[in-house]
C-alpha cells in the first residue's frame, strides 16, 4: 500500500466512521479538536520560548504578550478541557451503564468551546490584545493600550467557552441523576450524594458502610464538574464587567475604572481561577488516576478507596478556600487569610494529592505483573509530573519563598508547565491510549516505535524544560517580562532545547494517530453517525 | 544573617536533591512494575495513614521552618507593630517607577519601609541585584496598601524594577541604583558598591 493510500485509508483499515455511534463521534470530536488546539498552544509556546533566547524581529513586544495572553487560554479551554470534556462525556454514561442525557447538547459544547477559542485566539492574533489571562484589575479595560474592539472580541470568545463549559457541566449531572426512558424511577438525591462524596465521607465513619451508587471515577468527575461550572460564573462574571467598560469607552461613555476595587477583583478572580488550577485539575487527575488503574490492572476494587473518596470531597474544600496563595505578595491581603488559606490550607493539596499518588501507585503494584503499555507509562509520566509540580507549589505557597519566587520563572516553569505538560498532559495522553480502542471500535496504532519516542521526548522535554525555566527563576528572571541582553541565555537555550522535544513529541503522536485511522476517518468523525442511539456503544444494549 | 541568595541557593539544592528521589522512585516502579511479585504481602493500613501523616507534617512544617529560618518572614507578619527607621515613598504610574528619593539611602540593619502607590495599574516592586537576582518584592495594587517593611545586612547597590505585568511598556520599568545600603560589615558580593563605604 503506498504512503497516501495509507495515510487515507489509514493503518489496517483504519476508523471505520460508519460503525460508530453518537457518542464515540461525539468523544472524537472533543479529542482531534483538543489535540489540534494543543499544537496550537505548543507552537506558541515554542515560539515564546525562542523569543525568550533573542527576540525575533517580526514579533513586537506586544504582540509577544498577546501571545502570552492566549497561550495559556487556547492550553487550558481550547485543548485539556476539549479533551477532558470528550473523555468524561463519554465515561460518564459508559461507566453508569446508562444512555447520556443529550447527545445534542454535547456536540453544541464542543462547537461553542471550539469557536470561543478561536474568537479569543483571534483577539491576540489581529488586535494584539494582551492583558495576560490574569485580568488584572483595570489593565483589560486599559483601552490607551489595548484597542476595545479586541478587548470585546477576547470577551465573546471567553463567552462561547463558558457557554460550553455550562453545557457540559448541565449534561454530567443530568446524566448521573436523569431517569432514561423505560427505566425504573432512578433515586436522583442519593446518586448526588454518592456523586457529590457524601456517602463516601460519611461511610469513613460508619461502621455499617453504604454501598456506594456511583463508581470513584464518577465521583471524581462530579466533583470537578462542580468547581468547573463555579468558575464559569466568575469568569463569565469578570467578562460582563470588563465588557462594560470596553463597551463604555467605545460609546463614549467615561467609567472611572476606580469603581472596582482592584484587591477585592484580584481576590474574586483568583477565588474562581483557583477552582480550576488548584481544584478540579488535581480532582480530575486524581479521579482519571483511579480509573485508568482500575482499567490497566483489571480490578474493580482500589487500595483504601474510602479514604480515596474522602480525598476528593477535602479536595473540593480545599479548592474553594485556596486562593489566597496568589496573593501572598498583596500587602493588603490579611496576614490571616494569607497563613490559614494561603499557607496551611494549599499544604493539604499535597496531602490529597500524596494519597492519590499513593493509591494508584500501590494499586497497579498490586496486580503485578502489568505489560508496559503505553497507557501504563503514560500513566506513571503523569504520576512523577504532578510528584514533581505539586511540592513545588506548595513551596512557593510559603511567606519565606513566595517573596523571592513570585513572578518568576520558577512559578511557570517548576510548578504550572511541570504540571500541566507532564502531570496532565500525560495523564491525558493515557487516557486517550486507553480510549483509542473503546472510541474508534477497535482501530489499529500505526506505530509502536513512534509511540515511544513521543513517550520519551515529551517527559525528558517537560521536566527538562520546567527544570532549566525554574532554575532562571530561583536567579531572578521573572515570568512576564522580555530579556534582551542574554541575561539568561544559557538556562533559555536549554529550556528551548527541551521545549522543541515536547513540540517533536506532539508532531510524532499526531502523525501516528493521523495514519492510524486515516484522513477518511477522521473527517468522518465529524459526519453525522448512521447509528440512532444515545448509548456509548451498540455492543452494550443492542 | 540568611539573605535570599542563601535561601534560594538551598531550594535549589533541596528541590533538585527531592527531584532526583522522585525521578528514580518511578524509575524503579517503571522496571518492578513488570515483573511477576518475589513473595506475597503488602501494605498495611497503619503504614499508608503514617505516609499520611507525613504528608501533613512535611505541607504545614515548611511553614514553621520558614517563620524561624527566614529572616523576613516574621517582620512581615508583624510589621504593623514594629517601628521603622525610614519610610521611602515610590509612586507607580504612566509605566514609571518614581521614588521620592534617589538613591534611597538605606542604613545597615535598620527597618525600613517602602512605601508604593499606583495611580493606576497593578505593578510590582521589586528589588534585585546587579547580578539580577532577586532581593525582595510586593505586589502594587491601585487604591491598595503596598507596604513592605525590610531589614539589609550587606552593603549594596540595587535596582528597582516592576516585577508585574502592567502592558508591554511595563517589561521597562526599571530604575538603575535606586537603593544604596551602607554602614554593613560585609558587602554583597552579588551586587556592586557605588558609594558604599563600609
Amino acid at each position: 500500500m503506498s504512503f497516501v493510500q495509507k495515510l487515507l485509508d489509514g493503518h489496517e483499515g483504519g476508523l471505520k466512521h460508519e460503525s460508530l455511534t453518537p457518542m464515540q463521534k461525539v468523544a472524537l470530536r472533543f479529542v482531534v479538536i483538543g489535540l489540534l488546539y494543543y499544537g496550537l498552544a505548543s507552537l506558541e509556546g515554542m515560539i515564546m520560548r525562542l523569543y525568550e533566547i533573542k527576540p525575533i524581529p517580526l514579533i513586537d513586544e506586544t504582540h509577544f504578550f498577546s501571545i502570552m495572553t492566549v497561550h495559556p487560554m487556547v492550553g487550558i479551554f481550547g485543548s485539556s478541557y476539549m479533551i477532558v470534556f470528550g473523555a468524561f462525556l463519554f465515561l460518564v454514561p459508559y461507566l453508569m451503564n446508562k444512555p447520556i442525557f443529550s447527545v445534542k447538547l454535547a456536540n453544541i459544547s464542543w462547537i461553542s468551546i471550539a469557536l470561543g477559542t478561536f474568537i479569543m485566539w483571534l483577539a491576540g492574533f489581529l488586535f494584539s490584545y494582551a492583558p495576560l489571562y490574569t485580568l488584572y484589575w483595570p489593565l483589560p479595560a486599559d483601552t490607551k493600550q489595548f484597542s476595545a474592539i479586541g478587548g470585546v472580541v477576547y470577551i465573546v470568545g471567553v463567552v462561547g467557552i463558558m457557554i460550553g463549559t455550562f453545557l457540559y457541566t448541565y449534561n454530567i449531572f443530568k446524566t448521573i441523576l436523569y431517569t432514561p426512558k423505560g427505566w425504573e424511577k432512578q433515586p436522583a438525591g442519593a446518586l448526588l450524594r454518592s456523586a457529590l462524596g457524601l456517602e463516601g465521607l460519611l461511610n469513613f465513619f460508619r461502621r455499617e458502610k453504604k454501598e456506594h451508587l456511583v463508581p470513584l471515577p464518577i465521583a471524581a468527575i462530579s466533583r470537578g464538574t462542580i468547581d468547573m461550572g463555579l468558575n464559569a460564573v466568575v469568569i463569565s462574571s469578570a467578562g460582563v464587567l470588563i465588557l462594560i467598560y470596553l463597551l463604555g469607552t467605545l460609546f463614549g461613555a467615561e467609567l472611572k475604572d476606580t469603581w472596582v476595587d482592584a484587591l477585592l477583583y484580584k481576590n474574586i478572580f483568583w477565588w474562581g481561577l483557583d477552582l480550576i488550577a488548584d481544584g478540579l485539575v488535581l480532582i480530575f487527575v486524581a479521579g482519571t488516576w483511579y480509573l485508568l488503574a482500575m482499567l490497566i490492572t483489571g480490578t474493580k476494587e482500589l487500595f483504601m478507596q474510602n479514604i480515596a473518596r474522602a480525598a476528593l470531597f477535602v479536595e473540593m474544600v480545599v479548592s474553594w478556600t485556596v486562593w489566597s496563595h496568589h496573593l501572598m505578595s498583596d500587602q493588603g491581603q490579611s496576614n490571616t487569610l494569607k497563613v490559614l488559606s494561603g499557607e496551611v490550607v494549599t499544604a493539604f493539596e499535597l496531602v490529597t494529592q500524596g494519597i492519590a499518588v499513593f493509591i494508584t501507585l500501590y494499586t497497579l503494584y498490586k496486580a503485578r505483573p502489568l505489560k508496559m503499555t503505553n497507557e501504563l507509562k503514560f500513566l506513571l509520566g503523569g504520576i512523577l509530573g504532578f510528584m514533581l509540580a505539586v511540592p513545588a507549589g506548595i513551596i512557593q505557597a510559603d511567606l519565606g519563598m513566595n517573596r523571592v519566587l513570585h513572578n518568576t520563572q520558577w512559578i511557570i516553569g517548576n510548578h504550572v508547565h511541570v504540571a500541566i505538560l507532564v502531570g496532565l498532559t500525560m495523564t491525558l495522553y493515557s487516557a486517550i491510549y486507553v480510549l483509542f480502542p473503546i472510541l474508534t471500535n477497535g482501530a489499529k496504532l500505526y506505530s509502536q516505535k513512534l509511540a515511544n519516542w513521543h513517550f520519551w521526548l515529551h517527559l525528558i522535554g517537560g521536566i527538562g524544560m520546567g527544570a532549566f525555566m525554574g532554575m532562571a527563576g530561583i536567579d531572578g528572571m521573572l515570568r512576564r517580562a522580555i530579556y534582551t541582553n542574554g541575561e539568561y541565555s544559557t538556562y533559555m537555550i536549554l529550556a528551548g532545547i527541551c521545549g522543541m522535544m515536547i513540540f517533536v513529541a506532539f508532531l510524532l503522536f499526531l502523525y501516528n494517530i493521523v495514519m492510524s485511522v486515516g484522513v477518511k476517518g477522521l473527517v468522518g468523525i465529524y459526519q453525522p453517525s448512521k447509528i440512532d442511539t444515545n448509548e456509548c456503544l451498540v455492543t452494550e444494549k443492542g | 544573617m540568611a539573605d535570599s541568595i542563601d535561601v534560594l541557593s538551598t531550594l535549589k539544592l533541596v528541590y533538585t536533591i527531592y527531584a532526583l528521589i522522585a525521578i528514580s522512585l518511578i524509575g524503579w516502579f517503571y522496571t518492578r512494575i513488570t515483573k511477576s511479585p518475589q513473595k506475597e504481602g503488602g501494605i498495611k493500613p497503619p503504614l499508608f495513614y503514617a505516609y499520611i501523616a507525613v504528608l501533613v507534617v512535611v505541607g504545614t512544617g515548611l511553614h514553621f521552618l520558614t517563620y524561624n529560618v527566614v529572616p523576613w518572614v516574621p517582620i512581615d507578619l508583624n510589621r504593623a507593630n514594629l517601628e521603622s527607621h525610614k519610610i521611602y515613598k515610590i509612586t507607580f504610574k504612566d509605566h514609571q517607577i518614581i521614588p521620592d528619593e534617589r538613591p534611597m539611602v538605606v542604613e545597615c540593619g535598620k527597618k525600613v519601609v517602602f512605601e508604593a502607590v499606583s495611580e493606576d495599574l497593578t505593578y510590582g516592586f521589586g528589588i534585585f541585584r546587579k547580578n539580577h537576582t532577586m532581593v525582595t518584592q510586593m505586589q502594587v495594587v491601585p487604591g491598595s496598601k503596598n507596604d513592605l517593611m525590610w531589614e539589609f545586612h550587606k552593603n549594596g547597590t540595587y535596582y528597582i524594577r516592576s516585577t508585574e505585568y502592567s502592558g508591554p511598556k511595563g517589561t521597562k520599568m526599571i530604575v538603575e541604583d535606586a537603593i544604596v545600603v551602607t554602614g554593613c560589615s560585609e558587602n554583597d558580593i552579588h551586587t556592586d558598591h557605588k558609594g558604599v563605604g563600609k
